[in-house]
């Protein structure tokens, strides 16, 4: 029963009004939140495709008499301590930070895929010696394994790439194999064997489809995460080397002045936050189309 | 509650012994398929003698099979044996137990924390009572998950030691040096077990059986605390422990922005001077940590739903 | 003394993002001291809304309007949620379906009573497990200290059901509430069920009970209301209401209920003229078997699901498989379907090996055997529309451009029109859905159908629409089914021939009419007499 104000049974008509007004709010608010992340997306987009058209300066240009500027109308995002302009560093940035999430993305998802299939269409044993070996794998701190990673191969932008790919393949490659597996088993497939399908048509027609229905949505959410990873381990010095605009390296140049000048820092920060966070908001929703539809 | 039957007990404790070990497995493999030669990968940057090389192939055993190698490597590992460090001069097990408690301490207090806090806004944001306080959280949730922690702690940093200076910028030795730590710790996994709780907290109240408990004549309080939390400790029970099993990589990052000794300047140290044996033994040493706490993980479910203690 | 249920012109409505949605439009309630009244009527009828609205857990979103809402003589309309908790599990105790989710399964049986007593302060702390033991006693749980202590999950569906009305009772409330309180059991556990609500009815309980099943409420009920739309569209005494139906809507629903009076009949009105003949049966040429079984059995582990099952499907008959849950019936489809290997026995389809054989060699013969299963759209590719759901069977030799006309086709058979052809099955009914799956079966003109419960989660007039159409299109093609139910009344109503199977064996088999008039075995006897008959003779 609802709420109900000295003693009058809430049957009144302000209850339907309010519950309907929360209802429209919830759907702008979530509306608003899609367009900032898809607003914030293509303006992040236009930086990596086309970097000048945001900031036409360079991004290692050096100004001697002009370092650790404070934010203001000419510099944004203020001047580090070379006297390099912040913004500038930040939208070239994006291109190598970008650059290294969706490579390393492609190579999780790619091998997920694959592994992921693999495990969920063969039998037992090889299903089985597969899904330990990945288990095994996710035992891993994901960035203490890119670390051994790169201690063997050395630090650089393609070590980083492979790191980050094989460090989060085990995870979509579960995910694949749950869903296969959970499409084999399902109702429609074994009404399918019942019309007389091969078993290349089956896993063709039917198995396929649907079990790789959902991997472009958690490729988007997969991506933040890869950005957060490239992030940490360009922080610890292990990605693209000084003076790359990278968005990890930066922050960790930055911290050193950190007592001064927090711009150098914080605002490349908020960069890659708002990026993983416009992802993970796009990703969610489209996960919820995707659920809504198939309930 | 009653008490799990032994059978389920030892099959999750069989599991994760299987994991561990192919986990050893793969980071032994992994010196292998590196490039070049076994044994300069294992010096590193390391000061390369005649001498060094023939005690490197003596304790590897590299001049013997391959099977006898790995077998060997093996049985060091489960008499806790994990190799020299040819860099260091020094037993990898030496260096590690030198910088493990500083690195520990951060972990536990940063695991607890992150608990408490998931639990309180949980509990206090569960259901539609406070609408606006669930929008709140909820964004302060995705705000916390998708920053790098090493940001949190540059933030806090800036604000609390910098401005206020309420802590203090670096070092390790007394109490107040743990708190910014801990909380910048403590925060993403407080994000992330708060959304899982919430939304499990959510779906258990869609439950018959809560319909069934509302039907008794208890306080929205009580069906919360006694019926869908517990239902939703499930989900975070297996989230707690892979996030606590993964703590140990976050907490490298975390001690270089706070400057504090421990296992994260040991690894950082050994990644970039090549010091592959304390690498492969951090890298171990974590998925056996992970091993623990996921196994004691599936025991804390095992003892929550009692549906888990069937063969 | 007054009524304990007094409501007059009661109106629940439904705030939902796609507008207000009426559940209840006005009904009047009395419930007596003592009396049992029943609320039948189908899904969306309004009479859960109805049930739930009376302990105040309508919903959040519920609306609530009426000119008269007592409870035991007390007005409840501006009652505060505190005032609300006073009365239920006090007043009126609630018991829904299926206590595996009606009780907390991570709580033990006892604790859920025990809950009650201490919110109420029933009894004192110390003597609380002895009252839940005696409370389970009372609800005839044998052993109620051990049981006590166990969880749902470990509890049979009827003892678990037991536990769940004795935690309604505990709190000793004048009222008890039950939503299709035995909708989810057996036939036989359903009868201990309703044998124990009418043993506390006479001990001076009130009953409100709400079901969709007319039979299951006949055994107990004094009155009973039919709901449709949220309106109620006839009550009266049961007895009457049964005898002599006076709302076309009551009629109807008597109408649809499948049973040994209904064979050979049309059981809805809208696929002909109602409780007109049903086309003849299609000739049973018993000597031209279609498919025979030989000796099936199946084991998980040391479990045998299936013993030493063996049967014949003569051209153009109908074979009823009926049992319990559990008893393998489903084992045995699957087998049939040559979905399953069994691990002994053998089946052979149009006379020739179907089990023990590759794949391959099967392939040939599938399309002259097709399956109906008792989710339909669990069946259909999720991503896929009806068209092609439907042109998925249809003879690949059949050209592109005649195929839509022939899904058409198809869809105007089970009495769907072509403007579905668009449409996912997610958007249908779950008669439509049905209807689809069986378009889909048909279109490959199969020699035999395998039907496993596929009327079973519809509403009995969407039920019958569906029964007269596979007896519609058995006689116009001349297929043969073997059809699996746990409702012997729907066996009855369109099997030739039946088997019945308990704990994996067929404890018996033969002509229906043997079967059911004379049962041989104590099984069958047990089932046919668990049965909730309704009592129509003397019907027109």
């Amino acid at each position: 029963m609802t709420v109900t104000l000295d003693g009058v049974p809430a049957g009144a008509t302000f209850t339907s009004t309010t519950e309907r007004a929360a209802a429209a709010t919830r759907r702008r608010r979530l509306r608003i939140g899609l367009i900032a992340a898809g607003a914030y997306l293509t303006v992040l987009l236009v930086a990596v495709l086309w970097p000048a058209a945001l900031a036409p300066g360079d991004p290692l240009a050096a100004d001697p008499l002009n370092v650790l500027a404070a934010p203001d109308g000419s510099h944004w995002f203020g001047t580090d301590n070379l006297g390099r302009d912040v913004w500038t560093r930040v939208v070239h940035g994006a291109g190598h930070s970008i650059t290294i999430a969706v490579a390393a993305t492609a190579v999780a998802v790619t091998g997920g895929v694959l592994l992921g299939l693999l495990a969920g269409l063969s039998h037992r044993i090889a299903d089985e010696t597969l899904s330990r070996t990945l288990d095994a794998l996710s035992a891993f701190p994901t960035l203490l394994l890119a670390m051994l990673f790169i201690a063997i191969t050395g630090p650089g932008t393609v070590s980083l790439i492979i790191a980050i790919g094989l460090v989060t393949l085990p995870r979509h490659a579960r995910v694949v194999r749950g869903l296969t597996q959970l499409v084999r088993r399902s109702g429609y497939v074994e009404q399918a064997v019942t019309f007389g399908l091969s078993r290349p048509r089956l896993v063709l027609r039917h198995i396929l489809p649907n079990a790789i229905g959902p991997i472009p949505v958690l490729a988007v959410i997969g991506l933040g995460e890869a950005v957060l990873i490239a992030a940490g381990l360009s922080f610890l010095g292990m990605g693209p080397q000084p003076p790359s605009p990278e968005w990890g390296a930066m922050l960790s140049e930055g911290r050193n002045y950190l007592h001064i000048a927090w711009w150098i820092t914080i605002l490349p920060g908020l960069a890659v936050t708002a990026t993983v966070v416009s992802l993970t908001v796009l990703g969610r929703h489209w996960q919820a189309r995707l659920d809504g539809r198939h309930r | 509650m009653g008490r799990p039957p032994l059978r389920s007990v030892l099959r999750r404790v069989a599991a994760g012994v299987v994991v561990l070990w192919v986990a050893a497995t793969t980071a032994y493999l992994a010196l292998l398929a590196a490039p070049g030669d076994t044994v300069d990968t294992l010096i590193g940057d390391g000061v390369d003698t005649p001498q060094i090389r023939a005690d490197i192939i003596a304790e590897w055993g590299l001049d013997r099979p391959a099977v006898v190698q790995y077998l060997d490597y093996l049985w060091r590992l489960v008499h806790g044996d994990l190799g020299r460090s040819y860099l260091l001069q020094r037993p990898v097990a030496e260096v590690i137990g030198e910088q493990l408690a500083p690195t520990l301490i951060l972990s536990v207090a940063a695991a607890t924390l992150g608990v408490l806090l998931a639990l309180i806004i949980a509990v206090v944001t569960a259901g539609d009572r406070r609408p606006w306080l669930r929008r709140l959280s909820s964004g302060t949730e995705l705000l916390l998950v998708s920053t790098p922690s090493f940001l949190i702690g540059l933030v806090l940093l800036s604000v609390l030691s910098f401005r206020f200076g309420l802590f203090p910028v670096a070092g390790g030795a007394d109490l107040r040096a743990l708190v910014l730590p801990t909380i910048t710790l403590a925060l993403p996994i407080a994000g992330l077990l708060a959304q899982v709780l919430r939304d499990g907290v959510d779906r258990a109240l869609d439950e018959p059986f809560v319909l069934t408990a509302r039907s008794r004549g208890l306080t929205e309080r009580v069906v919360l605390a006694r019926h869908a939390l517990r239902h939703a400790l499930l989900p975070a029970v297996t989230l707690a422990g892979w996030l606590f099993g993964t703590l140990l990589g976050g907490a490298v990052i975390i001690e270089q922005v706070f400057g504090r000794p421990g296992l994260g300047q040991v690894t950082l140290n050994a990644v970039t001077s090549k010091d592959m044996p304390v690498v492969l033994a951090v890298v171990t040493l974590s998925a056996a940590v992970y091993v623990v706490v996921n196994t004691a993980a599936d025991l804390v479910s095992l003892v929550i739903d009692p549906r888990l203690r069937r063969s | 003394m007054g009524d304990l249920v007094s409501v007059e012109d009661l109106h629940v409505t439904f705030d939902t993002p796609t507008g207000e949605v009426a559940a209840v439009r006005g009904i009047d309630l009395t419930v007596a001291a003592g009396e049992c009244v029943a609320i039948v009527g189908e899904s969306g009828s309004g009479k859960s809304v109805t049930a739930r609205t009376l302990v105040g857990l309508a919903g959040r979103d519920a609306r609530i309007r009426a000119a008269r809402l007592e409870l035991a003589g007390t007005d409840v309309r501006a009652h505060r949620p505190r005032d609300w908790r006073q009365v239920r599990g006090r007043v009126a105790g609630l018991v829904l379906q299926d206590a595996l989710v009606s009780l907390d399964p991570l709580r033990t049986v006892g604790a859920e009573i025990a809950e009650v007593l201490a919110t109420h302060e029933i009894v004192r702390r110390s003597e609380r497990a002895g009252r839940v033991g005696h409370l389970l006693d009372l609800v005839h749980v044998p052993e109620p200290q051990r049981r006590a202590r166990q969880h749902p999950h470990q509890l049979s569906g009827g003892l678990r059901q037991r536990a769940l009305i004795a935690s309604a009772l505990a709190g000793e409330p004048a009222l008890l509430i039950a939503d299709e309180p035995t909708t989810a059991l057996d036939v036989t556990v359903q009868a201990q069920i309703l044998a124990l609500l009418a043993e506390r009815r006479a001990a001076g309980l009130s009953l409100l009970l709400i079901s969709h099943d007319l039979a299951v409420v006949a055994q107990i009920a004094d009155r009973v209301l039919v709901m449709r739309d949220g309106r109620v569209v006839e009550q009266g005494p049961t007895e009457r209401l049964l005898r002599a139906p006076e709302h076309p809507y009551t009629r109807q629903l008597l109408d649809a209920v499948p049973s040994a009076s209904s064979r050979g009949r049309r059981l809805s009105a809208t696929t002909g003229p109602a409780r007109t003949a049903l086309p003849a049966r299609p000739e049973v040429r018993r000597g031209d078997t279609v498919l025979t079984a030989t000796g099936l059995t199946k084991r998980y582990g040391d479990h045998t699901v299936v013993r030493d099952v063996g049967f014949t499907i003569g051209r153009g008959e109908t074979l009823g498989l009926v049992g319990e849950s559990g008893s393998g019936k489903s084992t045995v489809a699957r087998i049939v379907a040559g979905l399953l290997e069994p691990d002994e026995g053998t089946v052979a389809f149009e006379r020739t090996p179907w089990t023990s054989v590759a794949e391959r060699t099967r392939r040939p013969l599938r399309r002259q055997l097709q399956v109906i299963s008792q989710d339909p759209l669990g069946s259909f590719d999720p991503r896929w529309n009806v068209q092609r759901v439907i042109a998925e069977n249809l003879d690949p030799d059949i050209s592109r451009a005649d195929r839509t006309d022939h899904v058409v086709e198809l869809l105007h058979r089970v009495g769907l029109d072509r403007n579905l052809l668009g449409r996912h099955p997610r958007a249908l009914s779950g008669g439509q859905r049905q209807r689809v799956a069986i378009a889909r079966a048909i279109a490959t003109r199969p020699s035999l159908i395998i039907c496993d419960e596929p009327v079973s989660a519809l509403d009995v007039s969407v039920q019958a629409q569906v029964l007269d159409l596979l007896a519609d299109l058995r006689a116009a093609d001349g297929t043969a089914l073997l059809f699996i139910s746990h409702d012997l009344g729907v066996v009855h109503h369109l099997a030739d021939r039946v088997l019945v199977m308990a704990d994996g064996a067929v404890v018996e088999q033969g002509p229906v009419g043997d079967v059911f008039t004379y049962p041989r075995h104590d099984y069958t006897r047990s089932l046919l007499a668990a049965l909730p008959a309704l009592v129509t003779t003397g019907r027109p």
